[in-house]
């Protein structure tokens, strides 16, 4: 099938409105949602989860469900208005013309289908073309997407391939039609920053080579930024602002754009002079939208009788190309005011050594199939190697690295759930690294504590919040009576900032934010001293991440706890952290205070992955440094320095040193140390990887 | 590969052994032994006859040392009774005592003699188990096709009329036992009641030529009451698949709804429904008992029932082994199939 010729916009919606229909009511996804994409052009989709984004990009697909409906506007694909079309219509289209690239690659790949086969269905339904020229174009387009021994890649199943490898072949898939546009779905949100920065990189020049248009789904301003010439802001089901990037992002219209920049961290952010401002409330439910503003509830400019009057039209903004905001007072509010923020604090001096690790290893034996047969050898994963460290009193130590670094597994070690192979936990001089967590005496189990990751699966379901938190209480034996502990509780609410009420609300009645509050509240039940938080606000929204980061500075303040955060956020990491610990296969290969580990030299390894991490920012400038390739596994480690197979810097190390040792452990400066063979000149050499472009 | 099916071999091995026992030692209680005694002699024998017959022919000693014996790895016994005659275990009618082999049990190909029909165990169970195997053969052929076939067409479109409607047939023929779909078919088809007399009430003459006429209603009966089941699961997982996201991917490439179902979702449904239908072989044994005592076909189900009601050890022995191996070679033959369904477990 030949494709349409057309020399105007790919795609053009228009008033579009979406809704679900369930048996109780009409529920409203997207509403008055107008967007244009030109030729060439990549628009980004920003805004937080529920803000209807997927909506629109189903839409476009017209893929909505049995429950989904398009109830008003008009989507129009190179001039052809898509809600119009029958099924036979819409199959030419999709795939031949609109590919959409998805979130989680593996769960969007067949895995019961050879990956060839998976590609090379495209162009034989879509051109009719043979099987053997088929196989050709897909040979072709896996290496365009950069991937090694495209044959064999070929050959393979999804689950034989690497996160990022499979999200390559998703990218090639929607590529081997050759699009006109291409719907990208959070496509990196699964992935480790590393991967993340190669497969933007690649989904950028692939689109300047074939020339596709891109709507770029995120709820990453920086990611944004880096791929997109357009933005569009979406709030509650509706476009709040749409612009150049250029123009949403310096020269902001809309209230909620605002407030979502300034409650991500960017650097110059700072914990104690310049904390980030939580944007307030919770995001509105969409059958309990306010009238008029969505966000006049949440909004520090909101007039009463203005923005609550009625429906809010998008004003366009004169002067600017095609920059238009959905608020009745962009013209009153000065855009320009500084921030005001009410509270600076001091820095807190970091106290006594709490927690000393001294070369501590953990080492898991698995057998080489622990289904089938068993007699195989059985393999040991270094998941941790020689982790020396101390932790002081209310001092914050971050803990960086991406999936596979062994973060996770350190922190099991320490709260007891796993005993070390090898070395030392020392907590206040006391041995804990073989007690395991049954064992442990309350005081200790009490003071290590731990925030997960997961506030939706954290908490029992079936049990009221206060119940939870007392609970928790009960096993740190706290308080000799129900009352005692009652009372304590409600302080504990308190503490966490949640109404007092909420002891007897049921988990599923509390938002994501809401649930983290309770699971922080439940670690501070015992006076945790130590608490380790394994990436507490990752699974949360932007406006909400920056209110609970707060919350744990503030408790740390007042409890003097020593906070190890464990994260792969460098943004957040250089806003909230005293100290930064840099893993990479289970080796630490940097080491000190924030500044040192943020400021040149580097490690080869922490300057991958400063480059990588996306910054809303545009007056910054970074070096492109894109690693080649995947972590290496756990199980079958590369010899010598184990960064040694992804390193830019090796040649520079004389006589493949990399390749034969670990590098020993070197102290640059006071506190800061590094695992690196390169010599000193060179590290004198390196350059920062971020600057702030003069203004 | 040759590794794992060794070891599920042996597990295979310790089950049979475990089975076995439990059933050895089930018909060896005493008043078993009693009612035996008394069938085979006379029913006026005193309780001290009893005892006496019982010893005279071995079973009055310990239960390991029996049942070592009928495995084979025990030597037989040899027994100068009370009336002063000496029997031994592996004495026959056509070897005397004084000539008999020191072992005879399953071990050594000797399964024993059936009490009630007179013959030996190993041959019975052998003719018995292929007239069983034709009518299982059947019953697959039946059911397995159109069980996919319902579950994958009612699952394809979740909630559609189409799906509702084979659901409920589904569920009905599962939720009816085979004794009371037996007796509907067979009054229904078979009886002057209806006066349809499509097909005969009885599958004797089955066993040596079956005919449509007088097969398919057993056949139709076991396969109803297994097929809804097999429908229900392969429809669960046929909907599960087609809300995955790859099916999702599937649909916005442009391959057509025929397309997605057949060559996307087919084989990803098939994995779970693929054990289920193993997992049915010994639901399947019960309901041959049912069918094949209602339609008086001289299976293993019927030869069973019979062994059963009147105490016959060593029949009754053969058919547990028997059982028990068709059981877990099923469920070998389902590991393997599944790892070559789904290419994400490997056995290597």
């Amino acid at each position: 099938m030949s494709k349409i010729e057309y020399d105007g916009p790919i795609l053009e919606i228009d008033n579009l409105s979406i809704s679900f229909f369930t048996r109780l009511r009409e529920i409203p996804a997207v509403m008055d949602f107008s967007v244009t994409v030109q030729p060439g052009e990549a628009v980004g989709l920003v805004g937080e989860s529920g803000c209807g984004k997927s909506t629109v990009a189903l839409g476009v697909m017209q893929d909505l469900g049995v429950n989904g409906r398009i109830v008003g506007g008009s989507i129009k694909f190179k001039g052809r208005d898509l809600n119009t079309m029958d099924a036979d219509e819409l199959r030419a289209i999709r795939g031949n013309e609109i590919a959409m690239i998805y979130q989680e690659p593996m769960a969007s790949l067949n895995p019961a289908m050879k990956i060839g086969k998976q590609l090379m269905e495209v162009p034989m339904i879509h051109e009719g073309i043979s099987e053997e020229d088929a196989y050709k174009r897909a040979l072709e387009v896996v290496e365009d997407v950069k991937l090694p021994d495209p044959e064999r890649i070929l050959k393979s199943y999804p689950h034989q391939l690497s996160g990022g490898q499979q999200q390559r072949i998703v990218i090639a898939m929607a590529l081997m039609s050759k699009p006109a546009l291409l719907i990208l779905d959070e496509p990196t949100t699964a992935l480790d920053v590393t991967v993340e920065a190669a497969v933007v990189e690649l989904v950028k020049d692939l689109g300047k080579k074939y020339g596709t248009s891109m709507l770029f789904i995120s709820h990453n301003l920086g990611l944004v930024l880096e791929t997109c010439d357009r933005i569009c802001v979406m709030y509650s089901g509706e476009a709040v602002e749409t612009g150049s990037i250029e123009d949403v992002f310096d020269k902001m219209q809309h209230p909620y754009t605002q407030a979502l920049f300034r409650s991500i961290p960017l650097p110059g952010a700072d914990k104690n002079a310049r904390p980030l401002i939580a944007i307030p409330g919770n995001f509105p439910l969409p059958h309990e939208r306010p009238q008029g503003c969505n966000f006049g509830p949440r909004c520090d400019y909101f007039q009463d009788g203005l923005c609550n009057a009625g429906d809010i039209p998008m004003h366009a903004i004169e002067g600017d190309d095609r920059h238009n905001t959905r608020c009745l007072r962009f013209a009153d509010i000065d855009w320009n005011a500084p921030i005001v923020t009410d509270k600076v604090f001091e820095k807190t001096e970091p106290g006594r050594v709490v927690l000393k690790m001294d070369n501590l290893k953990k080492y898991y034996e698995v057998a080489a199939n622990a289904l089938f047969g068993g007699s195989g050898a059985t393999k040991v994963v270094k998941a941790n190697e020689t982790l020396s460290f101390e932790a002081r009193e209310s001092e914050t130590l971050a803990i960086v690295g991406e999936s596979g670094c062994g973060k996770s597994t350190f922190a099991k070690v320490l709260m007891g759930l796993e005993t070390a192979t090898e070395g030392a936990i020392l907590l206040d001089g006391k041995n804990i690294e073989s007690t395991a967590i049954e064992n442990r005496d309350t005081q200790t189990v009490a003071d290590v504590q731990m925030v997960f990751q997961n506030p939706f699966d954290t908490l029992n379901p079936s049990m009221t919040v206060g119940r939870q938190i007392i609970r928790a209480l009960e096993i740190f034996k706290y308080g000799n009576s129900y009352a005692e502990r009652e009372a304590r509780m409600l302080e504990l609410l308190d503490l966490v900032k949640l109404p007092r009420a909420f002891a007897e609300r049921m988990p599923r009645q509390l938002s994501g934010g809401q649930k983290q509050r309770v699971g922080i509240a439940r670690a501070f039940a015992g006076g945790a001293r130590i608490v380790v938080a394994d990436e507490p606000v990752s699974a949360l929204d932007v406006s909400v991440q920056a209110a609970v980061t707060d919350l744990l500075m503030e408790i740390q303040r007042k409890e003097k706890t020593t906070l190890l955060f464990i994260s792969h956020d460098l943004s957040i990491v250089r806003y909230l952290s005293d100290r930064v610990m840099v893993m990479y296969l289970g080796h630490v290969v940097e080491l000190g205070t924030t500044d040192q580990v943020f400021a040149p030299p580097y490690h080869p390894y922490t300057e991958a992955l400063l480059s990588a991490v996306p910054i809303a920012d545009t007056s910054i400038e970074k070096e492109h440094i894109v690693l080649e390739g995947d972590i290496p596994s756990a199980m079958n480690p590369p010899t010598g320095c184990p960064f040694q197979t992804r390193c830019r810097w090796k040649s520079k190390v004389a006589g493949g040193l990399c390749d034969r040792d670990v590098p020993p452990v070197r102290v640059l400066a006071d506190g800061h140390q590094i695992k690196c063979h390169l010599p000193d000149d060179e590290l004198a050499n390196m350059r920062p990887v971020i600057k702030v472009a003069a203004e | 590969m040759g590794l794992f099916i060794l070891k599920r071999f042996g597990v295979m091995v310790m089950t049979a052994l475990c089975l076995t026992f439990i059933v050895f030692f089930l018909t060896n209680l005493y008043p078993n032994l009693e009612k035996l005694a008394k069938s085979e002699g006379n029913f006026r024998m005193s309780d001290e006859e009893v005892a006496s017959y019982l010893g005279n022919n071995g079973y009055l000693r310990p239960l390991p040392v029996k049942y070592g014996e009928w495995l084979g790895v025990w030597p037989g016994y040899v027994i100068t009774g009370s009336d002063g005659k000496t029997r031994a275990r592996c004495a026959t009618i056509d070897i005397p005592v004084d000539q008999a082999p020191t072992f005879c049990g399953v071990l050594q190909g000797d399964w024993g003699f059936s009490n009630v029909f007179k013959d030996e165990v190993s041959s019975i169970v052998g003719t018995r188990l292929g007239l069983t195997g034709k009518l299982m053969f059947w019953v697959m052929v039946l059911m397995i096709p159109s069980a996919l076939i319902v579950g994958v067409l009612a699952g394809m479109k979740e909630g559609s009329k189409l799906d509702r409607s084979l659901s409920s047939f589904a569920i009905t023929t599962t939720a009816t036992p085979e004794y009371v779909s037996g007796v509907i078919l067979i009054t229904v088809f078979a009886s002057s009641a209806f006066g349809l007399k499509w097909f005969k009430g009885t599958a004797t003459q089955a066993a040596d030529a079956a005919t449509f006429e007088n097969f398919f209603l057993p056949v139709l009966t076991i396969a109803l009451y297994g097929m809804g089941y097999i429908a229900r699961m392969t429809r669960a997982s046929m909907a599960e698949v087609m809300t995955a996201q790859y099916i999702r991917t599937a649909r916005l490439k442009g391959v057509s709804f025929r397309n997605v179902v057949m060559k996307h979702a087919l084989r990803n449904a098939l994995i779970a429904p693929f054990t289920v239908i193993m997992l049915q072989f010994p639901w399947l044994l019960n309901g041959v008992v049912i069918v094949e005592t209602l339609f008086n076909y001289k299976g293993v189900g019927w030869t069973l029932v019979a062994a059963a009601g009147n105490n016959d050890i060593e029949l009754l022995l053969g058919i547990s082994v028997v059982s028990v191996m068709v059981v877990l070679i099923t469920q070998l033959i389902s590991d393997i199939g599944y790892v070559y369904l789904n290419p994400r477990i490997s056995v290597n």
